[in-house]
């Protein structure tokens, strides 16, 4: 029978992908609800090494995949690596990251075995009890209805989505096929805090590949120059919008960035398409989803796919001119008036808060 | 060459709205488009037919209701050669993996020598669909595709990653899933939207595509994934919102980061 959480882990050049980590930080706490396994699934040439990472945020096991046909991305090698390893050993889910490669590899096998698979989640649950909690919170979903088709015993993976531009929140179910699959996209789940010498089996699978499986030739591989700076990590946000009236406001936004520990400028998008910011920078359904400890949206109207990038940020203070902003139906915080009188005023008050405190 | 584009009839999403008693989207009144990413796959595809300018064709297919013909005629006024409606009731309610089976089976009746789809639709936003048809036609596919060219029967693509790009060789038969950046879709030409109209666009039918498919894999019944329910968002609950002179306001921001934890 179909058994465990394989969490499939993205590596670039190396380096284990965040969303891996927040996936098994995830897949560990739906595998305690069905009382199966976290098993993390690694892809590479000379990659072994980082099955201990994978250990340490939440995997039990690891099945390490290795040969130089998977040094880069390629979609066949990886596709077939990836069929014959869900043959082998028969995952009741299987999780990717929602990012570039996640979203080109996860159909084609899903495709290849001949089962479902969701994109793009932002919400896993296996729980009943929990999945209502949700729903009656977040939604006007009718339970009882819900609960008469799958009954309160249903443990298959109930994966939820945005659709139609975010207007719309789905939950998607793949109740005859297995494994069930999902892309889940980043910054949205949590990772497990580093388990530090934690032990767990490392399993080398083979594949055997033939020269055919190498169906495209890459040329080039152009790497961004400039270090992304990544807004999903930071710790505090401080986000303008058009209300912030001028490029130049940003580097005031980053004075304020610049008193706080661990915070960053990112923006709406409405600023980046008018070039006053990068593009790395754009919070929302087009941009990133955040979900740092404080999120202070300056000038930010709150248009559903702005929201749709923040709303799960633990705190979230929002200054707006407007009493009407819909910012403020998901702020903590909520300040009638003008940014550009309070935002320099906020960083007289932290200059003086760290002169008296540190 | 013969380039076939698959492109999807979306609602503009900006506008789709959840009824809030029944939880049914209201599509009355919304209008539909061609998606984005497909535009640009169809722009895509007539540069290429025009730098070959060796006879090659655009075909565009596109699965959907009767009323999608609107799209497939507008992609004709773009400049495409010929259209396919894939339309049938058997059809209705596929997921994705149905969806590519029952596009893939017309595909190989039609013929193709590069299939562009585009990335992902503005209404589901899968972005599964073109994966999923290169797997049942066994054929390579290079998503993401932010520039393309061809030379002979290789195709370059300039294929975009969130930290890099690859620059892919890859050989006919292939498919390719266009980025909206990939191309600026041209405005319909005026006297094409004459011709258009003129134009027969081909139907196929369940009848059509039956022996090449297994009906036990398509529409409603036949998709893996089913929807449990669907809803719209609640807003969580506003805090305090304070309409107070600006160092009275800064107070209060400092006080909550404090009491946050972030100084
Ligand atoms: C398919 C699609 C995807 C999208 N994806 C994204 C996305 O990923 N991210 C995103 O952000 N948007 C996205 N958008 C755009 C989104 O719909 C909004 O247009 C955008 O978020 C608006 O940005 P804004 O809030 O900065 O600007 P506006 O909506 O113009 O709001 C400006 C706000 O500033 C306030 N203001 C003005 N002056 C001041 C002042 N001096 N002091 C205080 N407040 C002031 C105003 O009251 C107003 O509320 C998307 C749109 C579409 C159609």
């Amino acid at each position: 029978m179909a058994k465990d959480l394989f969490v499939i882990a993205e590596q670039r050049d190396g380096h284990i992908q965040k969303v891996s980590l927040e996936l098994l930080g995830e897949a560990t706490k739906l595998a305690k609800e069905l009382g199966e396994s976290v098993v993390g699934v690694i892809l590479g040439d000379n990659i072994k090494d980082k099955a201990q990472e994978l250990i340490e945020h939440g995997a039990e096991k690891v099945i390490v995949i290795e040969d130089p046909m998977l040094k880069e991305y390629v979609t066949e090698p990886y596709a077939k690596a990836l069929t014959a390893m869900i043959k082998e050993y028969d995952p009741n889910i299987v999780l990717f990251g929602a990012t570039s490669i996640g979203r080109d590899i996860a159909p084609r096998v899903a495709a290849r075995v001949h089962t479902g698979l969701t994109a793009d989640c932002t919400r896993l649950d296996v729980d009943m009890n929990e999945y209502f909690d949700y729903l009656h919170v977040a939604s006007n979903a009718d339970t009882k209805a819900i609960e008469a088709k799958l009954g309160m015993d249903d443990k298959t993976l109930k994966m939820t989505r945005p659709a139609f531009g975010g207007n719309v929140m789905a939950t998607i179910r793949c109740a005859d096929y297995r494994p069930q699959m999902a892309t889940v996209r980043p910054g949205v789940m949590k990772k497990l805090d580093v388990i530090e010498g934690a032990t767990g089996v490392v399993e080398e699978f083979k594949v055997e590949f033939t020269p055919e499986d190498m169906n495209v030739t890459i040329r080039e591989v152009v790497k961004a120059t400039h270090k992304a700076v990544d807004i999903t990590e930071a710790k505090v946000l401080v986000s303008g919008g058009r209300g912030i009236g001028s490029p130049e406001f940003f580097g005031t936004l980053q004075e304020v960035a610049d008193l706080i520990e661990g915070a960053e400028i990112s923006s709406s998008r409405a600023n980046v398409d008018a070039g006053w910011i990068a593009r790395d920078r754009q919070v929302g359904q087009t941009g990133k989803t955040v979900r740092p400890e404080l999120y202070i949206a300056n000038g930010i109207s709150g248009a559903i796919q702005h929201l749709a990038g923040m709303e799960n940020s633990e705190c979230i203070i929002a200054i707006n001119k407007n009493d009407t902003a819909a910012i403020f139906e998901v702020s903590d915080l909520g300040i009638v008036g003008d940014v550009k009188v309070i935002i320099p005023k906020l960083i007289d008050a932290l200059k003086a808060y760290h002169e008296a405190n540190d | 060459m013969k380039i076939v584009v698959c492109i999807k009839q979306v609602p503009d999403t900006n506008e789709v709205k959840l009824d809030p008693v029944t939880n049914r989207l209201i599509r009355d009144g919304v209008p539909s488009i061609i998606n984005h990413d497909d535009k640009a796959g169809i722009e895509a595809a007539l540069q290429l037919r025009e730098s070959l300018n060796d006879g090659s064709t655009v075909t565009v297919v596109c699965m959907g209701p009767p009323q999608a013909d609107v799209a497939l005629r507008e992609a004709l006024a773009m400049g495409c050669d010929d259209a396919y409606l894939l339309s049938a009731r058997e059809f209705g309610g596929s997921d994705t993996c149905a969806t590519a089976i029952i596009i893939s089976a017309a595909l190989k009746k039609i013929g193709y020598d590069l299939v562009i789809t585009g990335r992902q639709a503005i209404d589901g936003d899968t972005a599964q669909v073109g994966p999923q048809i290169a797997e049942n036609l066994g054929i390579p596919q290079v998503s993401y595709a932010e520039e393309v060219s061809i030379a002979g029967d290789v195709v370059t693509v300039k294929r975009q990653y969130e930290d890099r790009y690859h620059i892919i060789d890859v050989k006919t038969p292939c498919l390719l899933t266009a980025l909206a950046e990939l191309a600026e879709p041209r405005y319909m030409h005026a006297g094409l939207i004459i011709d258009a109209y003129e134009k027969d666009i081909t139907v196929m039918g369940f009848e059509d595509l039956k022996d090449s498919i297994n009906p036990d894999h398509i529409g409603l019944m036949g998709s893996p994934t089913r929807v449990v329910t669907s809803f719209g968002k609640m807003p969580k609950g506003a805090g305090t919102i304070l309409n107070v002179d600006a160092d009275e306001a800064v107070k209060a921001i400092i006080a909550k980061m404090e009491e946050r934890h972030i100084i």
